[in-house]
C-alpha cells in the first residue's frame, strides 16, 4: 500500500536551494496577516473549515492543494474579493497588522489598496500601458502627469517590464504578449504600493519562459512585499516560496517552511499529495 | 440518395441562401424603385407638340410632356366617355402634362396616341417654372419692360435670360429683407410685447423698465420702417419686366418675371445641358424651401427638421437609457421585480407608435406643456408656448419610444464586460462606481452606440406619433435660427416622413406631386442611412479602442 513512500522526493530538490533564503521557522517571522477560526460558506456548503494560520511578512507563502480545495477562496478572503459573490457567509477573523479586515468599520476599497491582487489570466484594461499602471493612482486622485510618470516608470522597472515597453507606453496594453501582460498587471498592482500582494495562479496561462521571468520577479519583489501565491505547480511552489501551505477539501492540513514541507511532510495527506497521489 | 442529401445538411444551406437572396432582392427592388421613380423626376423631358383629333370631333393643338404611359381596357375607356378609334381590346393612353393651369384650368390631359397627328418636338418650345400656377409650356413671343416691348423673336431669349437674372437677384434681396431682417425685428417686437405684458401681470410699474421697453420699441419700429421702405422701393423694380408667350390653345399670355423661377428649352438641350439642368433641380430640391403647397421647390426645411429632431432625441434618450441600464444591470438586486421591469421595458418596444403619440399629446403637450406655460410664460397666454405640439415634445415622445432599445442594448453591453476586468479594477482599490465610470462604461460604449443606431433608425422613420406632437405641413421658420436664443424648442417643424404623406395624399395636385413622393422617400432613406453610418463609424472607433480580451 505504501510502495511509493520509498521514493518520496519527486520534487527536484536542487530547485529549492535558490529560493530558500529563509530556512527558519514561522515562529521567528514578523507577522503580516493572521487568520483566526475562519469558516467560509458558499450558500450552505462549507468551502473553508476552521482555518487558523499566519502569513509571515516580506516572505513568499505558497498555497498548494488539489483543485477545489479552497486555496483560491482563502486567497480572495484576504482582500475581500469574495464579497462580490452573492450568497456567501464568513465566520472568523483575518487580521491585517492586527486589525480585523472583516470589521464593519473597514473601508473595502482602502483595504484593497493595501492588499493588491494579480489574477490567473492577465486582465489589463483596454487602455494604454501607461494608463494601466497609472489606474490605481488616478483612482486615488493623483493627476500630476510628472509624478504619475515617475511612479509608472518605477513600477514598470520593479516589474521587470520597463525595458520592453518604455517605447510603447501609449500603445494599447492588449497588444502586449501574455507574459508581458501579466507583468504589467503586477506593475499595476505594485504602483499603489500595497503591503501584501496576492497572486492567484499567476503563471498558469503563461509559457515556460514567461513563467521563469515571473518567478524571478516574485523573488525580487519579496524584499518589499508580503506575497501569497496560489499555484497548482508544486515545482513552482518549491522554487519561489519560503513557506508552503497545503490545503485539502477546505481544511488546512499543514503549513511549514517549504524545504521542510517538501522533504519531510508531517502529515500523511501532504505526503500523498506531493508524491502525486492526488494528481 | 435523397436521404443522404438531407443528412448532409445541404437542403438547409440552400434554404437559408434562398431566404437571404429574397431579402436582398426585396431591399434592392425597393431602393431601385424609389431611386428610379424619384431621380428621373428632375430629368428634363422632351415636350411634344401634336394635333389632337378624336371621333367626337374635338380638335386642338396639344403641347406638353408625356408623364406616364398605361394600357387601358376598351370597356374602361368607353366608361370614361371616350369612343375608341378601333376595336382593339385595350389601348395605350398617355398622361400628358400640359401645364398652364391658370389658362387651361388643369395640369394634365389623358389622350390616346391614336388621336394624335403631326407629332413633333420643336426646339423653340419653352418651359417656364413659375412660383404660382405651375409650369408654362409655349412659344416665347416678347419680353417687355413696364409693358413696353424690348425684344422679340430670337433676341427675346437672351433678353429674357438677362432680365430673369436681375429679377432673381431682386427676389433674393427682398426675401432677405422680409425673412431675415424684418423677421428678426418682428421676433424682437413680440418679445418686447411679452415683456410688457409680464410687467402688467406682475403689477410692476417700474418706470425705468417701461421706458426701456418703449425706447427699444420705437427704435425697432423706426428700423422696421426703413426696411419697409427699402422693400417697397424694390417692388416696382422687381415687377418691372414681363414676357408674353403663346400657349397651346393659341392664346398669348403675359407673365411677370417676378413669378418666374427658371425657364429652359428642353427640346433644344444637349446632353450636357440636360445634366446641368438635372443637377440644378436636384440641388434646388435639397436646399430650397417648398412652394405651391409643397408640390414644387425643395424640401430643405423637412430635411433639417428630421435631422434636428433625431439629434435631439439621441441627446435625450442616450443618457436616460444608459443610466437605467446601469441601474438594472449593476445595482438592482436581480430578482422577481427586476425581471418584471425588464419584461415591461422589452414590451414597451412593441407598443404601437401612435399610442406614444397619444400619450405625448396628452401628457407632454397638454399636461407638462400647459403647466410650463402657466408657470413660466403667463404673459404669452392664452397663446400657448410649450402647451402646443413642438419639436421638443416630438423629440421626447420619440425618446420614450426608443428608450427600450437603448436600455436593452446597453444592458447587453454591460453584461459582456468580462468579470476579470471589473475584478482587476476593484482589486486596485476602486469603488464600484469608479470601476463603472472608468472601465465598464467605456467598454460598454460600443453597445450603447448600437442601441443608439437602432433608436435612430426607428425614430427617423416614425411619422404617426409626430403628427400628434409637433409635425406640420408647412413650418414658417426653422427651429434653429439667428434670433436669440437660437434654438426654439417650442416651434413646430417639418419632417420628411410626414412630407411624403402630405404630398402624396393631401396635396391638391396629386398627379403632379407623385414623382416628388418618390424623390422625398429616397431622400428620407438617404438621411437615415447617413445618420446610421455616422453612428456606426463612431461605434467602430470605440470598438477598436475598447476591444476586450476575448476578441
Amino acid at each position: 500500500m505504501h510502495e511509493n513512500n520509498t521514493n518520496i522526493p519527486t520534487v527536484d530538490v536542487s530547485a529549492l536551494q535558490g529560493s530558500s533564503a529563509s530556512t527558519g521557522s514561522l515562529d521567528d517571522e514578523a507577522i503580516a496577516l493572521q487568520v483566526k477560526d475562519l469558516d467560509f460558506y458558499y450558500g450552505s456548503s462549507k468551502a473553508l473549515k476552521n482555518i487558523n494560520m499566519v502569513i509571515p511578512q516580506k516572505r513568499v507563502t505558497a498555497f498548494i492543494g488539489p483543485s477545489g480545495c479552497g486555496k483560491s477562496t482563502l486567497l480572495r478572503c484576504f482582500n475581500r474579493m469574495n464579497d462580490l459573490i452573492d450568497d456567501i457567509h464568513i465566520d472568523g477573523e483575518i487580521l491585517l497588522q492586527g486589525q480585523n479586515i472583516y470589521d464593519k468599520a473597514i473601508n473595502v476599497a482602502s483595504l484593497r489598496r493595501r492588499v493588491g491582487m494579480v489574477f490567473q489570466k492577465p486582465n489589463p484594461f483596454p487602455k494604454s500601458v501607461f494608463e494601466n499602471v497609472a489606474y490605481g493612482l488616478r483612482i486615488q486622485g493623483m493627476n500630476d502627469r510628472r509624478r504619475l510618470a515617475e511612479v509608472v516608470e518605477k513600477s514598470l522597472k520593479d516589474a521587470a517590464l520597463w525595458d520592453e515597453v518604455k517605447d510603447r507606453l501609449d500603445d494599447n496594453a492588449l497588444g502586449l504578449s501574455g507574459g508581458q501582460q501579466q507583468r504589467l498587471v503586477i506593475a499595476r498592482a505594485i504602483a499603489i504600493e500595497p503591503e501584501v500582494l496576492l497572486l492567484d495562479e499567476p503563471a498558469s496561462a503563461l509559457d515556460p519562459i514567461s513563467t521563469l521571468k515571473l518567478e524571478e520577479l516574485i523573488y525580487e519583489l519579496k524584499s518589499s512585499y508580503t506575497i501569497i501565491i496560489v499555484t497548482h505547480n508544486m515545482q513552482q511552489a518549491a522554487r519561489v516560496s519560503d513557506y508552503c501551505t497545503f490545503l485539502l477539501l477546505g481544511e488546512l492540513i499543514e503549513m511549514a517552511n517549504t524545504n521542510t514541507l517538501f522533504t519531510n511532510p508531517q502529515q500523511k495527506q501532504t505526503e500523498d499529495y506531493i508524491t502525486g497521489r492526488y494528481g | 440518395m435523397i436521404h443522404n442529401w438531407f443528412k448532409s445538411g445541404s437542403p438547409w444551406i440552400w434554404l437559408s441562401a434562398a431566404a437571404v437572396s429574397i431579402s436582398v432582392l426585396l431591399v434592392v427592388a425597393l431602393l431601385g424603385l424609389i431611386a428610379a421613380r424619384g431621380l428621373v423626376f428632375f430629368w428634363p423631358k422632351d415636350v411634344l407638340q401634336a394635333q389632337y383629333q378624336d371621333q367626337a370631333g374635338s380638335s386642338y393643338r396639344l403641347i406638353g410632356e408625356i408623364q406616364e404611359t398605361e394600357e387601358i381596357p376598351t370597356a374602361r375607356l368607353k366608361e370614361s366617355g371616350v369612343e375608341p378609334p378601333g376595336d382593339q381590346v385595350a389601348y395605350t393612353r398617355y398622361l400628358v402634362k400640359t401645364g398652364n393651369r391658370d389658362s387651361l384650368g388643369m395640369d394634365f390631359r389623358l389622350v390616346l396616341p391614336d388621336f394624335l397627328t403631326n407629332i413633333e418636338y420643336p426646339t423653340d418650345l419653352i418651359v417656364v417654372e413659375r412660383r404660382e400656377w405651375g409650369n408654362l409650356y409655349g412659344y416665347l413671343k416678347q419680353v417687355k419692360e413696364n409693358g413696353q416691348v424690348v425684344a422679340e423673336g430670337k433676341a427675346a431669349v437672351a433678353e429674357l435670360n438677362k432680365r430673369l437674372e436681375r429679377t432673381l437677384d431682386l427676389f433674393r434681396q427682398i426675401r432677405h429683407i422680409e425673412k431675415n431682417l424684418i423677421g428678426a425685428i418682428n421676433y424682437e417686437l413680440e418679445q418686447l410685447r411679452l415683456e410688457e405684458r409680464k410687467l402688467n401681470l406682475d403689477n410692476n410699474h417700474d418706470p425705468v423698465k417701461r421706458t426701456a421697453i418703449a425706447t427699444r420699441r420705437s427704435e425697432l419700429q423706426s428700423r422696421y420702417e426703413v426696411l419697409q421702405k427699402q422693400r417697397n422701393n424694390l417692388f416696382p423694380q422687381f415687377n418691372r419686366d414681363s414676357f408674353s408667350a403663346e400657349i397651346m390653345d393659341g392664346r398669348v399670355v403675359e407673365v411677370s418675371l417676378s413669378k418666374v423661377v427658371r425657364f429652359y428649352f428642353p427640346n433644344a438641350m444637349g446632353l450636357g445641358g440636360k445634366i446641368n439642368h438635372y443637377f440644378g433641380k436636384l440641388w434646388e430640391f435639397v436646399s430650397d424651401e417648398p412652394r405651391e403647397a409643397n408640390t414644387e421647390g425643395g424640401i430643405f426645411p423637412a430635411i433639417f427638421g428630421t435631422v434636428m429632431m433625431v439629434l435631439l432625441m439621441s441627446i435625450l434618450v442616450t443618457p436616460c437609457g444608459v443610466v437605467a441600464a446601469v441601474y438594472l444591470r449593476e445595482y438592482a438586486k436581480q430578482g422577481f421585480i427586476v425581471r418584471l421591469i425588464r419584461i415591461a421595458v422589452n414590451n414597451l418596444a412593441g407598443v404601437p407608435s401612435i399610442v406614444y403619440g397619444v400619450f405625448g399629446l396628452g401628457f407632454f403637450v397638454y399636461f407638462l406643456g400647459g403647466n410650463i406655460d402657466a408657470l413660466f410664460f403667463p404673459e404669452a397666454r392664452p397663446t400657448p408656448t410649450f402647451g402646443t405640439p413642438g419639436i421638443l415634445w416630438s423629440s421626447i415622445t420619440l425618446a420614450l419610444l426608443t428608450l427600450p432599445v437603448v436600455i436593452v442594448a446597453t444592458e447587453e453591453g454591460l453584461s459582456r464586460v468580462p468579470r476579470s476586468i471589473r475584478e482587476g479594477s476593484l482589486a486596485l482599490g476602486a469603488t464600484k462606481a469608479e470601476t463603472l465610470w472608468r472601465t465598464v462604461l467605456p467598454m460598454a460604449s460600443p453597445a450603447m452606440m448600437t442601441g443608439l443606431i437602432l433608436a435612430v433608425a426607428r425614430a427617423a422613420g416614425e411619422v404617426a406619433p409626430l403628427m400628434l406632437v409637433g409635425v406640420v405641413k408647412l413650418a414658417p421658420s426653422l427651429p434653429l435660427d439667428g434670433n436669440a436664443p437660437y434654438l426654439h424648442l417650442d416651434r413646430k417643424f417639418m419632417h420628411l416622413g410626414f412630407h411624403i404623406y402630405d404630398v402624396g395624399f393631401q396635396s391638391p395636385n396629386v398627379e403632379a406631386a407623385r414623382p416628388l413622393v418618390y424623390a422625398t422617400a429616397l431622400l428620407l432613406v438617404l438621411v437615415i442611412i447617413i445618420l446610421n453610418l455616422a453612428a456606426i463609424r463612431i461605434r467602430n472607433r470605440l470598438r477598436e479602442k475598447y476591444r476586450t480580451l476575448e476578441s
